[in-house]
């Protein structure tokens, strides 16, 4: 039990940061991102490059992943989205957008990185045993610090800078924010930028564990838009219940139906949609989004 | 209203017609290139698949699970034929009506949601569609069922209405002709839903349900009754692509078809409902002629997507090329 409850906690915190970058990116352009995915694997693949490959230390090769993202996020939005938005008859257009954009990241990366598993030496060695009873390597217990203190660090930012003020008034209206003086163009690059870099410092984390391949990033996708809907889309608060939430189902799912094939995610998807059939807007969202 | 088209219009639909019909098959034997039939005939069933999503576009709803019924339908048929020994003709619509049939349970809940909400959601559906394939005993699991047999002929009192196709020499042009027979049929029968009283309502949910429905719109019934129709589609072009590649695989359909089912709809335009002919054209004939550059054949076709829609937003069939255009 212990066991299930840690690995729900692991799972959970590195769920909740993907999921955090997706309803951000959400909330401020209504903008449902398809390339999430793919951008968390650019990220992994950045700092197995740095790490792996070049022998950076590992926090440095975090920063490029995370340095590399908020680039490629902030461009995306420059050049596309912004455009499209502005030139689009119906904002369902930036969908087409998003999943062009996800084949070709997609594209990008097989061609710069291969197609080829690749993982990293692991940054701290030994295993943590607790009687028996829970176990845990200590690299695991460190990824889920960081990734706890990344959430943390981010909702500091969102709540106490002037920044994070922008962005969330920008999130409750646009137009009403733009008439307070916030340069909503300005803070909306920003914000995808954010966006994007959470992802690519998810995947820098996640590639010293389950290291990283060119197939993650759809399921990786997928996933993410479940804790949206659970926690509700564009909430904050609702991407970190979500994706503990699913962390837990998981581990749960892991533990106990593992003997009964692969179908945790079966279940989970037909708890999904009876939740969702009870409260269309999920657990923290604003009724039709 | 079947009175209503103009001469122009019926010229259009005469042409298409006779190119589909006469004009394809005379240019392949011209030059040789049979392979092309392989790819019309998915673009015609793909273009079916896509017509539901575009019906769905039609309410106002985002679908992005139409793999999942395609799938579905691509299931039911294959199991019909091989364990059940049906004949393909028959399971044909029974496995739109299943497609349609799961398509009520499961929109119940789910049409309840809106907008990004119903989008995500339906994402998920051809994900879970997928892991169901791989998970219970009937589908066989990630082998899949191969070896369909190839369709059967029908008769009714001994005329025949179809040949064997086992018995034919060419399958290619025979299942070329069925999956454009099977398109017009289906594109007709959209043009007349959304030029009927149903259609009428359709839009009226797709500018404002909550205004449609407190002048009367069962919007509920509506959304199920579209939605069901729509899966239908989706079912009747799985299966036939399912008959067509004679084996089915969890893999037939997965996120990316979906996916690409929409983008179909966007591509050709969400206003025109012949629209989604054209943009699986375009999207999968592209992706075929990209196919000389390898490994950057992805990144040839993203670009071009990307750049279209940037400098396209509204769809292909936004540029104007004279009236007449609208078939």
């Amino acid at each position: 039990m212990e066991q299930i409850l840690a690995n729900g906690v692991y799972l959970g915190s590195q769920y909740a940061m993907i999921a955090l970058g997706l309803t951000l990116i959400f909330a401020l352009m209504n903008v449902l991102n398809f390339a999430h995915g793919q951008m968390y694997v650019i990220g992994g693949f950045v700092t197995y490059t740095f790490y792996g490959q070049w022998g950076v230390p590992f926090v440095l090769a975090l920063v490029m992943s995370c340095v590399t993202l908020a680039i490629l996020g902030a461009l995306i939005e420059r050049y596309l989205f912004a455009p499209v938005i502005k030139g689009s008859a119906r904002e369902e257009s930036t969908m087409l957008l998003a999943a062009g954009i996800a084949f070709f990241l997609d594209a990008l990366i097989l061609i710069v990185f291969g197609e080829k598993q690749r993982g990293v030496p692991k940054i701290v060695d030994g295993v943590f045993n607790y009687d028996f009873r829970l176990i845990m390597p200590y690299d695991r217990i460190l990824i889920c610090i960081l990734a706890i203190l990344s959430i943390v660090a981010f909702i500091g930012l969102m709540q106490y800078t002037k920044t994070g003020r922008a962005l969330r008034a920008l999130a409750q209206d646009r137009t009403a924010a733009q008439l307070m003086g916030v340069n909503v163009d300005r803070y909306s690059m920003i914000g995808f930028a954010l966006g994007a870099m959470l992802a690519g410092l998810v995947g820098g984390l996640l590639v010293t564990i389950t290291g990283v391949n060119l197939g993650m990033g759809g399921p990786t996708s997928i996933k993410a838009f479940m804790m949206v809907m659970i926690g509700g889309a564009g909430v904050i608060s609702g991407a970190i219940w979500g994706g503990i939430i699913l962390g837990f189902m998981e581990a749960f799912g892991l533990a106990y139906l593992a003997q009964y094939g692969d179908i945790t995610y079966l279940l989970i998807f037909i708890s999904l949609m009876i939740f969702l059939a009870i409260r269309p807007q999920g657990l923290m969202g604003k009724p039709w989004g | 209203m079947m009175m209503g088209f103009s001469k122009k219009q019926l010229v259009g639909v005469g042409v298409f017609l006779v190119a589909i019909f006469v004009g394809v098959p005379l240019l392949i034997n011209m030059t040789g290139r049979w392979d092309f039939y392989f790819t019309l005939t998915s673009v015609a069933l793909l273009a079916i698949a896509s017509a539901g999503v575009w019906l769905t576009f039609y309410i106002g709803r985002i679908n992005i699970g139409q793999g999942a019924f395609a799938l579905i339908g691509a299931y039911v048929s294959a199991i019909l034929v091989v364990k059940a020994g049906w004949s393909f003709w028959i399971s044909l619509p029974a496995a739109g009506l299943i497609a349609g049939l799961v398509a009520v349970l499961i929109g119940l809940p789910i049409l309840r949601l809106r907008g990004v909400y119903f989008a995500m959601i339906t994402l998920v559906l051809t994900q879970v569609v997928t892991l169901t394939a791989l998970a219970l005993p009937i589908t066989n699991g990630a082998k899949g069922i191969s070896n369909i047999p190839l369709p059967s002929g029908a008769s009714i009192f001994g005329i025949p209405l179809i040949p064997d196709f086992g018995a034919m020499e060419n399958t290619k042009l025979a299942f070329y002709l069925t999956a454009c027979i099977l398109m017009v049929v289906t594109y007709a029968a959209l043009y007349r839903l959304v030029n009927s009283r149903l259609g009428h309502l359709c839009r009226s949910m797709q500018q404002n349900e909550e205004l449609a429905s407190s002048i009367g719109v069962n919007i509920a019934y509506i959304r199920i009754v579209i939605f069901a129709i729509s899966s239908f589609f989706g079912g009747i072009g799985g299966a036939m692509f399912g008959s067509i590649a004679q084996s089915v695989y969890p893999s037939t359909f997965v996120v990316a078809d979906s996916v690409n089912f929409m983008l179909n709809c966007f591509l050709g335009g969400l206003g025109y409902v012949f629209g989604p002919i054209l943009g699986t054209l375009v999207l999968y004939f592209g992706w075929d002629l990209l196919f000389e550059l390898g490994k950057y054949q992805m990144l040839v076709y993203s670009i071009i997507l990307i750049a279209v829609i940037r400098f396209l937003p509204n769809g292909l069939l936004s540029i104007r090329f004279g009236k007449g255009n609208n078939k």
